[in-house]
């Protein structure tokens, strides 16, 4: 007799019994954006950090006209602002204590200098006279990542090993809205999961990844909702609240040097500039919706909190303009010295020793550079 | 001075062992010397890989060292090269050939350049072991030759051994190297074994050197991984026709060691260069324009290639017509009597 002539005896073995292996409660991350400016919660944020932000973000707003300016003159071969995301970029920063590391994206070269990266080290890439301009190892701050999300497992890998020696060491990994559709992101947050790294995960959601809309990136609640997949809280943040910021990713941090594991952090907020100079926003978004961003900046919604709390005193507004200033100006002053390049640098760190297919070819340069010199000196007399 | 008579040498024992056994015992005396070494890939925990390479890893030395990783090459790699910015010496399995290929944009964007990138601040001790190459009846995806790719990757070491001894030497070096290596395991030969002395495996093989197989004085065969074995048996068969070949194996395609092939050509003046990757964009011709370079004048007949098809991988039924062997290579030193055309 087959299994269907018995059919009517047969009575179907239970599958072994099945739980869900977390509660997805406590992962999901709130209906709305958290804020702390203009809201209750900014009456326990201390007005030492709240002043200290404030001078930072005036800080970065100046850093990020500068060096657009310095692209207008040709100084930069280009430059990414973060215009309009300052809160996101500092808060970064001041979360992290000093053993701590940044892994930042292109975008991110102000996270990097409010960390206390020497601003003119943080553009060299962006300037094109090498890479990256600083000992990642000093400045705990990983090369700028040019590809998309692919610095994600990087960060986890840096902070699994960290735990594995036994330092209390915490990886914050940068990326955009565009940067989540990336398989990378995704193998990055299953690892830091899985191994319960100490990493946090902060995408600054800024509307646009080059000019398509978030709308046709991703078909998700939220870029927050992402982490319930992976097993980790997810949390949705006004990217423009620096306040709110530093406070959701000082907690993240806190959660990740306790062996909490990693934390997804999306910030909610707005690229006002264009994606670099070589690009046209005015093709692909409306002047209304900038101008509507641009009620909700993070440096006025700051602004406007010191001032209801009497916190903003003509001293500290004019102690972070003189700051500001004076970091552009030696900024300024620095990236317009031609930098000094020696061309023989391109063979000297291929490898730990040269090969000798390398030797070769610097041989063949150092003759062009020599017939070159020995032309120019000519040309001289 | 009295000369000292050398003591006698207790013979050492040696026992037959395979490829795989000198890759494990390789992997687990790094990791013995090196507390910064880690394994980590798809499988290479309980199971001790699908090859058996890593067997017993996890058990000598606990999960933290050899790790059984989520199954995502790029995840894998990606996250090996955050630990060696922390100090560590990552070797990462990448189980097949054509596995890797979701990890390339690691290997290429990050692995290979990361030390340029810095200037030399943050160097990539990194070992890829990738199983390549066909002829053990894999379906498709498990047969690839893949060097051509990681050759043409400014920043990257390719090596692959061909014998026990170099299994383990070369993987050795491999892992003390503060530079990325992509470590090819000619997955046809794990099973090959040789006379071996477990207590004092062999030296380990500094990279970048060629090696003379087989001396000859009628034409040179130049070849490495998988083909060696082939070659060997071409140029014993050889005898045959009058035919004296000498076997380079190249051991390591970067940095290619010019020198011994170059000196290899000009005593014979003949050169088939063998492998079974495609020979369109393969490795080959990069070593034929380099003989070329170095050797034309010392040059009897126009350096040979014998290369697997330009076609993606075949299915195993069909491999032995694509795989070059012994007959394929003794046509080609058969037109090594090359006559110009008038």
């Amino acid at each position: 007799m087959t299994v269907m002539e018995q059919r009517g005896a047969y009575r179907p073995t239970p599958p072994p019994a099945w739980q869900p292996r977390t509660d997805p409660a406590p992962l999901l991350p709130d209906a709305e954006p958290y804020r702390v400016l203009g809201t209750d919660a900014a009456q326990k944020a201390d007005p030492g950090l709240l002043r200290r932000l404030y001078a930072e973000l005036v800080r970065g707003r100046r850093y990020n006209t500068q060096a657009t300016a310095l692209t207008k003159q040709g100084r930069l071969a280009v430059y990414p602002s973060s215009t309009g995301q300052e809160a996101c970029e500092v808060a970064a920063a001041f979360a992290l204590e000093e053993r701590d590391w940044l892994f930042p994206s292109y975008r991110d070269t102000l996270a990097a200098v409010a960390r206390g990266l020497d601003p003119v080290s943080a553009l060299t890439l962006l300037r094109g006279d090498w890479h990256t301009g600083y000992d990642p190892r000093e400045a705990r701050i990983a090369p700028l990542s040019t590809p998309l999300a692919t610095q994600l497992p990087h960060a986890v890998g840096l902070a699994h090993a960290a735990r594995l020696k036994g330092d209390d060491v915490v990886a914050l990994a940068m990326v955009g809205d565009g940067g989540t559709s990336e398989g990378d992101f995704h193998e990055a947050l299953n690892f830091a999961a899985v191994w319960q790294a100490p990493v946090v995960f902060l995408v600054q959601n800024n509307g646009f990844a080059i000019s398509v809309p978030l709308a046709k990136q991703t078909a998700a609640p939220s870029l927050a909702h992402k982490a319930v997949g992976y097993g980790m809280p997810g949390r949705l943040v006004d990217g423009n609240d620096a306040a709110a910021m530093h406070e959701v990713l000082s907690e993240a941090v806190a959660r990740a040097r306790a062996g909490g594991g990693p934390t997804l952090v999306e910030a909610v907020t707005y690229r006002m500039e264009a994606h670099t100079n070589a690009d046209d926003a005015t093709r692909y978004r409306p002047d209304a919706e900038v101008t509507a961003w641009r009620d909700h900046d993070p440096i006025l919604l700051l602004e406007r909190e010191l001032t209801e709390r009497g916190l903003l005193d003509d001293d500290l507004k004019r102690q972070a303009g003189d700051d500001a200033e004076a970091m552009a100006a030696d900024l300024r002053g620095r990236m317009n010295q031609d930098p000094q390049l020696d061309p023989m640098d391109l063979f000297t760190h291929v490898y730990a020793e040269q090969t000798s297919q390398l030797r070769e070819q610097a041989a063949q340069l150092r003759a062009e550079l020599e017939v070159a010199s020995e032309e120019a000196e000519e040309e001289a007399r | 001075m009295t000369t000292v008579a050398a003591k006698p040498v207790t013979k050492p024992v040696t026992k037959p062992a395979t490829m795989a056994q000198a890759l494990g015992r390789a992997l687990r005396d790094s990791m013995a010397e090196d507390p910064s070494v880690h394994v980590l890939g798809e499988d290479v925990g309980a199971l001790g890989g699908v090859f058996r390479v890593t067997d017993g890893l996890t058990k000598e030395f606990g999960e933290e060292r050899c790790t059984d990783t989520p199954l995502a090459e790029a995840g894998i790699l990606g996250t090996a090269v955050g630990m060696a910015m922390y100090g560590l010496r990552p070797v990462v399995e990448m189980q097949f050939d054509a596995f890797a290929y979701p990890a390339f944009e690691q290997l290429i964007s990050h692995v290979a350049r990361m030390r340029n990138r810095t200037r030399g601040a943050m160097p990539m001790p990194i070992t890829v072991r990738v199983p390549y190459g066909g002829g053990i009846g894999g379906v498709e995806h498990h047969s690839d030759s893949s060097e051509a790719y990681y050759m043409a990757t400014p920043g990257l070491h390719v090596v692959t051994p061909a014998t026990v001894a170099d299994a383990y030497g070369l993987l050795r070096a491999s892992i003390a190297s503060d530079d990325p290596v992509v470590f090819l395991e000619p997955k046809r030969l794990y099973w090959s074994k040789a006379d071996w002395n477990p207590a004092a495996p062999t030296a380990v093989e500094p990279i970048g050197r060629a090696v003379v197989r087989r001396t000859g004085r009628s034409a040179t065969l130049i070849t490495y991984g998988p083909s060696v074995p082939v070659c060997m048996e071409a140029a014993e068969a050889a005898r045959a026709e009058g035919w004296d070949l000498e076997v380079v194996d190249l051991r390591s395609l970067v940095p290619f060691d010019d020198e011994t092939v170059a000196a290899s050509v000009r005593r014979t003046g003949r050169a088939v260069v063998v492998h079974e990757s495609g020979g369109f964009g393969g490795p080959g011709g990069e070593i034929a324009a380099r003989i070329t370079e170095r050797c034309f004048h010392h040059l009897e007949a126009p350096v040979l290639r014998v290369a697997g098809f330009d076609i993606p991988y075949p299915p195993p039924m069909l491999e032995k017509h694509h795989l070059p062997g012994v007959d394929r290579i003794l046509d080609a030193v058969a037109r090594l009597q090359w006559e110009a055309e008038s």
